[in-house]
């Protein structure tokens, strides 16, 4: 059966959203990573902990709040009142956010393993080769750590796909905004329209499958050519 | 070797480290040219050393002048990042990117480096380590002895002040390190870059060091030109059946009847197999101290083809109560013999005496 205009909605807005975390995510991570990976600092394992908390917590005690901070009495929400943006509950922008908390640890610690395993040396022989810290780094250790990089990418992606809590709380049930393709599928249950819920649920199932075969295709090419 | 005469201070090299259960304190005066061997076993600070000079870690206490550059001295508070030293560092494992393949590395430091005749920089190091053919490989592809010597070359491209190697051999099995050990070889003979070469090893020691720094618990307990270091018989600086004496020669003559090469050094001339060195080649030779024996006239009738007279100068312990180590001059040099204690004793010889050196074996090095 064809897909409805609705359903064809969600899934446009899911793979938005999932492309927009994963590539914000990118940027947030990989210097939190290489910050994880190389520093002494006494922050180290506080900010690690934190990190980590999303891959923990239930996602409606983080879609709670960020539901909280959000709202026109939290700190966030406050400020961005402020700022005239109204608040960012109910808002593509708000699911972003609550996606890139959900999200942080499956791209930080792909990445952040990535740097261990590469370890100082490799820093040290550009240094020696006259590359200043910046220009070693884009030239040696982002490079290096490529098959991170990819794991971080594709997790984040997954993971933001297959989302659900958190939007519960924060996004609401908005078409075009906020639903996305699981809060389709809960509202096709919901509604009793199981033949709708079966389709959209199987494409779930194939592109996750998918995502997943590739991830594991890419990493065996990867370590042919890198040992 | 036909060095440039230009007025290049020796380099200076104070470093003081302390760290939980160790301590570093040395103060070096290197030569220009040449290699420098750091000499010492593990956890001597041979190491930290190198890394100290080139920046890799930061003593706080320390003044390194290379020439007339100053890289560190902590009491001006200078201290150059790494980046921005003329150095070269060959590390003990190969380190090479392995993201890139051959070609690429070579040319991630010359990319870097603002210097005229980068170019012919690069392609004298790729000649001077024989790599050519190795240029479109991927690292993962090179044996362990390839990857070294291209690590080498890299670190040639930038055309460095001075040039480091951290063991660069250690991580090689036998027969690998006597593929790289000739290149080095060869390096220390065309380059006129200095060098600082750490190791813990006699063999890479005797074959290619000018100059010895000896390091113990992170001192110094002996330095200087190579020949004078080794044939110190109150401070051995190889153990066992190692100990000997390092002479620096060349092919005077060649006997073409008998296979034979007459090669002088200073102070006499040993005849050695002939090996095919042309007349004038600069050779090392090396005579260990068990190879060579005392006796108290001048022999002859005898099998053994190098004799000469000598004057003993020190009779020192060995390491075994019942052995000695006599260390007898010989015009300009100094070999090393080892006797029984009983022996001396009963040919009555002392510090002092005029004596004949009978040598056995004589190693023939380049």
């Amino acid at each position: 059966m064809p897909l409805s205009a609705e359903a064809v909605q969600a899934i446009r807005l899911t793979l938005q959203l999932a492309t927009a975390t994963t590539l914000l995510l990118l940027l947030l991570a990989t210097p939190l990573a290489w910050w994880l990976a190389s520093t002494r600092s006494r922050w180290r394992s506080p900010v690690s902990a934190l990190v980590t908390l999303p891959l923990v917590l239930p996602p409606t005690v983080l879609g709670f709040y960020l539901l909280v901070l959000m709202g026109p009495d939290g700190a966030v929400g406050r400020l961005t009142t402020a700022l005239g943006w109204g608040t960012l509950n109910f808002t593509f922008t708000g699911l972003l956010i609550g996606s890139l908390v959900f999200s942080l640890p499956f791209a930080v610690q792909p990445i952040q393993h990535a740097f261990e395993a590469i370890g100082p040396r490799p820093m040290e022989v550009a240094a020696t080769l006259r590359a200043r810290p910046l220009d070693a780094f884009f030239s040696v250790a982002l490079p290096l750590a490529r098959p991170g990089l990819l794991t971080a990418a594709i997790l984040s992606f997954a993971h933001t796909v297959g989302e659900f809590g958190v939007v519960l709380m924060i996004g609401g049930n908005i078409p075009g905004q906020t639903r996305v393709v699981s809060m389709q599928i809960y509202g096709h249950v919901e509604a009793g329209e199981f033949t709708q819920a079966h389709v959209l649920s199987a494409g779930m199932v194939v592109l996750t499958f998918g995502v997943l075969l590739a991830l594991a295709l890419m990493k065996r090419r990867a370590g042919r050519v890198i040992p | 070797m036909s060095a440039p005469a230009v007025d290049d201070p020796h380099h200076r090299v104070r470093l003081q480290v302390t760290r939980e259960g160790f301590a570093l304190d040395v103060d070096l005066a290197l030569p220009a040219r040449g290699i420098t061997v750091l000499f010492g076993a593990s956890g001597s600070g041979k190491t930290t050393v190198l890394r100290c000079v080139a920046g890799l870690e930061r003593a706080r206490q320390g003044l390194v002048q290379i020439g007339h550059e100053v890289w560190q001295d902590e009491a001006r508070g200078i201290f150059l990042p790494t980046w921005r030293r003329p150095l070269g560092y060959v590390f003990q494992e190969a380190s090479l990117f392995e993201h890139l393949d051959v070609q690429a590395n070579l040319q991630f430091g010359l990319k870097r480096t603002r210097t005229p005749g980068a170019a012919q920089a690069l392609s004298a190091a790729i000649a001077l380590l024989g790599i050519e053919k190795l240029l479109a490989r991927q690292p993962a592809q090179l044996s362990g002895g390839e990857r070294q010597r291209v690590a080498i070359a890299r670190a040639l491209t930038t055309q460095p002040r001075l040039l480091l190697l951290d063991e660069p051999l250690a991580a090689l099995d036998a027969a690998r390190k006597q593929e790289v050990l000739p290149w080095l070889e060869r390096l220390r003979d065309e380059l006129h870059t200095p060098m600082l070469y750490v190791t813990h090893s006699a063999d890479e020691l005797v074959r290619l060091a000018d100059h010895v720094v000896l390091l113990e618990e992170g001192r110094v307990v002996g330095a200087g030109p190579t020949g004078q270091v080794l044939s110190s018989p109150s401070h051995p600086v190889l153990q066992g059946e190692d100990v000997g004496a390092v002479l620096a020669a060349h092919i005077a003559e060649r006997d073409s009847r008998w296979h034979l090469c007459r090669a002088e050094f200073d102070g006499g001339s040993l005849w050695l197999r002939d090996s095919g060195l042309p007349v004038g080649q600069a050779v090392r030779l090396r005579v260990l101290a068990r190879d060579v024996s005392l006796l108290t006239y001048a022999p002859h009738d005898t099998s053994i083809q190098n004799h000469m007279p000598c004057t003993i100068e020190q009779v020192a312990p060995d390491q075994h109560p019942s052995q000695l180590l006599v260390s007898c001059r010989v015009g300009g040099s100094v070999l090393l013999v080892r006797v029984t204690a009983r022996a001396l004793h009963s040919l009555g010889l002392r510090a002092g005496h005029a004596a004949w050196l009978q040598l056995k074996s004589v190693a023939l090095l380049r």
